[in-house]
């Protein structure tokens, strides 16, 4: 049987192109872009269905629909129920209490419930945690894992070479704990709760509102029950507005509001664009004998080459079972297109120094974020009319440290001790302006954050030269190690991570060897055990500008990298039932909410939003 | 119809997560793993609720038996709609052990209690798959019972019932005070949105134990233990069917 389409629609095009080669000296260029977008118009399928690129205003099936929103008021509102906006939730509830004033503090947050969204290595350090409750150990904060071995190599692709952690590197641990940072946060809320915080897991906030006059006036929950078409269920409902004096935004890495916010206040005018790394992380329930609880091991160099920043970490937990977290971490500057950070990570545990500590174990958790490192280049202006940001949203990630918690948690408490004063002022006029807390700035700036911050501001950035790796840690060890950061210049990044990208014919397609089960895994058995899952019948999350882009750009130059960068299988690229070219198809099921995709495309046409409240990766203890 | 409906609610682990095993084969592992309410308990709030909304029932009560975060799972239904709750607190070993057969007399001394007419109960909970509770609820009450219903309706003093059954549907009807289970096509449950949850704090949770209502929870049955399936053994690929059978010779099936 000849599928006779598939060869007429081939014999169209072949007389199409003959009509173009006889005329082409008259007008070229206008025939090709005219063939083009007559071709893809024809074959391109529509994929993004969400409101914010389909308004429903002009939608037919939305006439007559209730669109008004029940609306209620609390003093604060804080988006996201991770380390930041649960510390300051806490300290604005604890100040309330000292000065015996009475403040309604509301708390946001996507996953369903506090913890399940959260994922870090982690080597915690107590300082911010201190500050917050000195007596974290009496209240049974879960930091059962001080850090008592401490080991960073170089590895090559069948050796190790040790690097000693003198004193003074960043990357020394003494004094940390390694936490699950998932039960930490979990801890953190049901203290946040203990003090009155009124915390709503499994809501997320999609909307930013404003007032008249421009500032922000709150947020407003995700509407629910919308089908994969665009169009109302039966159970279609409005979200809720919840209106603030002042609203904290807490999204941790690229948050979907915070983008909204650069924007519409020009937050980021002046500092360079933030720059991303992608972390994908396992837990594994290891052989006993191999058990070194309070064991901590980095390493950089293979599987990466001296040109693509990342490396590994490896934690062994002290908490009753013989647990490991371990991870790879991949910077978003990579320009191959061929890359993919999922099976560096993969082929990385298969290393002589770290498949014998894995032998003989088992996997019971996998899970993928997007992290920050830009530093103090990167930190847009803080506070806006109405509102400000805290945490990893602007991002006060110390990188040659890898630890982002305890300064996300300081920016928190600062954010409270800010915004108190201002808020139980008497004769405050919240009904038409909302607060401009510019002093949360000012006091971040002369805390020990910035100062931190500032001292291993040119490490990340110092990876740009011939020598990559090689040359960074040279100039880490002369210039942090001896002169502290105190040199005078600041280096630059090089720019959108999204830019990076080296069209794919100019690079060589990398082998990876194919997962053996045992040690290494393929990606949808380790998206399963991520616990992800999505209302399947809503649209997809992952929105689209330009529904022809991805085919006509990603996939023409890049080879669609997206295919290989998302660690979590959303974005596959299909033949067409008509047989002749490829589709893009979004399983936005698959989404571990990590942002990658919203960071890396090449063409930043893919727009990522937050999906129904309670939908996402189920992370327990990650 | 006077009408009180008790509507039973489980807490299980969510059908998305991976279960794990626990190293001692007890049973699975729970602590810190996403829980959320049975989705054949959300059907039978939402056809309480419609009942109500129709004005067909006076109240609905949402009942759930477990340890604290049990109260999670009553919010939630109070959130769809129910007016109270009654958290029956069962703790420890104790809830380790809790099965159909006491969740069916702490159910059938409730509506002795309250007084009600009418029991809705998913038709199985995802954890266990049991599918015994209303059964054995309807036996001890001596009610009638409507289960694996797909579509209920109420007729004067009597309930029709069409239920799901393997040769196909079959219609009902029965007395009424009655037990019903739902089963998955009996209507589709609304959101529990934020407003309803917030106005769900304002309303009461009832907090009692099984003694209290002079029910024996103890256990007949001791689980031995508990595994994995077992893993899938790849196939084997053949070329031709002389291959085939020799094959199956080897492992002596012909």
């Amino acid at each position: 049987m000849f599928p006779a389409s598939r060869y007429s629609s081939k014999a169209h095009r072949c007389i199409r192109a003959l009509k173009t080669v006889q005329t082409e000296h008259a007008a070229p260029q206008l025939y090709t872009t005219l063939h083009r977008r007559k071709c893809s118009s024809v074959s391109t399928p529509r994929i993004t269905t969400h409101y914010t690129i389909h308004s429903r205003d002009k939608d037919s099936r939305w006439e007559g629909i209730e669109m008004e929103r029940f609306a209620d008021e609390a003093d604060v509102v804080i988006v996201g129920g991770g380390p930041a906006g649960l510390s300051a939730a806490i300290r604005l509830k604890q100040l309330a209490n000292e000065h015996e004033k009475e403040l309604r503090v509301c708390l946001v947050e996507k996953a369903s419930q506090i913890g399940a969204h959260t994922l870090s290595g982690a080597c915690l350090e107590p300082t911010a945690l201190s500050e917050l409750f000195p007596d974290w150990k009496e209240r049974g904060a879960p930091m059962n894992t001080p850090v008592t071995e401490d080991v960073f190599s170089i590895l090559t692709e069948k050796h190790r070479i040790p690097v000693p952690i003198l004193p003074g590197l960043p990357m020394r641990n003494h004094g940390n704990y390694i936490v699950r940072l998932g039960n930490f946060v979990h801890w953190l809320g049901e203290q946040a709760e203990e003090l009155g915080v009124e915390l709503y897991p499994g809501y997320a906030a999609a909307e930013v509102l404003f007032h008249e006059d421009g500032s922000v006036k709150g947020i407003a929950t995700n509407d629910v029950g919308i089908a994969k078409d665009g169009s109302p269920k039966d159970v279609f409902e409005r979200g809720m507005e919840l209106h603030a004096k002042v609203t904290l935004f807490g999204e941790g890495c690229h948050g979907h509001l915070a983008k909204q916010l650069y924007k519409q206040f020009n937050l980021r005018e002046n500092c360079e664009p933030q720059t991303y790394a992608i972390g994908l992380k396992e837990v594994w329930v290891i052989d006993e004998k191999k058990w070194r609880p309070g064991r901590v091991e980095h390493s950089v160099g293979w599987p990466l080459n001296r040109n693509t920043y990342g490396g590994s970490f490896l934690y062994h937990l002290n908490e009753g079972e013989p647990l490991v977290a371990l991870g790879f971490v991949v910077g978003l500057d990579y320009t191959n297109p061929y890359l993919s950070p999922f099976r560096e990570f993969q082929r990385w545990k298969h290393h002589p120094s770290v498949a014998p500590t894995l032998e003989g174990g088992s996997r019971i958790a996998y899970g993928a974020r997007a992290l920050n490192e830009g530093g103090i280049q990167s930190i847009p202006k803080l506070t806006f009319p109405g509102g400000l940001l805290i945490g990893c949203s602007p991002g006060f990630m110390n990188v040659p440290k890898i630890k982002g918690t305890h300064t996300a948690m300081k920016s928190g408490m600062l954010a409270a001790e800010a915004i108190f004063p201002k808020v139980t002022a008497e004769g405050l006029d919240s009904e038409t302006t909302g607060l401009h807390v510019p002093e949360y700035a000012e006091a971040l700036k002369n805390s020990w954050v910035w100062k931190e911050l500032h001292s291993v501001r040119n490490i990340r950035p110092s990876f740009h030269n011939y020598f990559g790796l090689y040359g960074g840690m040279i100039y880490t060890g002369v210039f942090y190690w001896i002169f502290r950061g105190k040199e005078p210049w600041t280096l630059k990044h090089a720019g959108l991570d999204a830019n990076q990208l080296k069209p794919a014919k100019e690079c060589t397609p990398i082998e990876y060897p194919k997962p053996d089960g045992k040690i290494s895994f393929d990606l949808l058995s380790s998206v399963a055990l991520s616990g992800t899952n999505h209302e399947g019948d809503q649209p997809p999350h992952l929105t689209l500008k330009n529904d022809s882009v991805p085919v006509e750009r990603n996939l023409a130059i890049y080879d669609g990298p997206e295919q290989r960068f998302c660690p979590a299988g959303v974005y596959e690229y299909v033949p067409l039932e008509t047989g002749d070219g490829m589709r893009l198809q979004i399983n936005a099921q698959n989404c571990v909410h990590c942002k990658t995709c919203d960071i890396k495309d090449p063409s930043q046409n893919i727009n990522w939003v937050v999906p129904e409240g309670g939908g996402g990766p189920a992370y327990n203890g990650m | 119809m006077s009408g009180r409906v008790l509507v039973g609610v489980k807490r299980v682990i969510d059908y998305a997560v991976k279960i794990r095993v626990k190293p001692d084969k007890s049973s699975v592992v729970t602590d810190g793993v996403k829980h959320s309410m049975n989705p054949f308990c959300e059907i039978a709030v939402e056809e309480a609720v419609k009942m109500k909304e129709k004005k067909l029932i006076k109240e609905v009560v949402a009942v759930s038996c477990g340890p604290q975060q049990a109260q999670e799972t009553i919010r939630t239904a109070l959130a769809m709609g129910a007016d109270r709750g009654i958290h029956v607190e069962v703790t420890g070993k104790d809830y380790e052990t809790l099965g159909p057969l006491q969740i069916s007399k702490i159910m059938a001394a409730l509506a002795k209690k309250e007084e009600a007419q009418l029991i809705i109960l998913g038709k199985q909970a995802i954890d266990d798959d049991c599918n015994q509770t209303g059964q054995m609820t309807a036996a001890l009450l001596d009610w009638p019972q409507g289960t694996f219903a797909s579509e209920v309706s109420l007729e004067g003093d009597k309930i029709k019932v069409v239920r799901e059954v393997d040769g196909g549907l079959e219609t009902i009807k029965i007395n009424i005070p009655a037990v019903i289970t739902a089963d998955l096509r009996l209507n589709t449950p609304r959101y529990a949105t934020l407003p309803n949850i917030m106005k769900a704090k304002k309303k009461k949770i009832a907090n009692m134990k099984p003694a209290d209502l002079g029910v024996d929870i103890t256990s007949r049955l001791e689980v031995l233990r508990v595994d994995e399936p077992p893993q899938r053994q790849a196939g084997v690929k053949v070329e031709t069917v002389e291959d085939l059978v020799s094959k199956l010779k080897e492992a002596g099936l012909v």
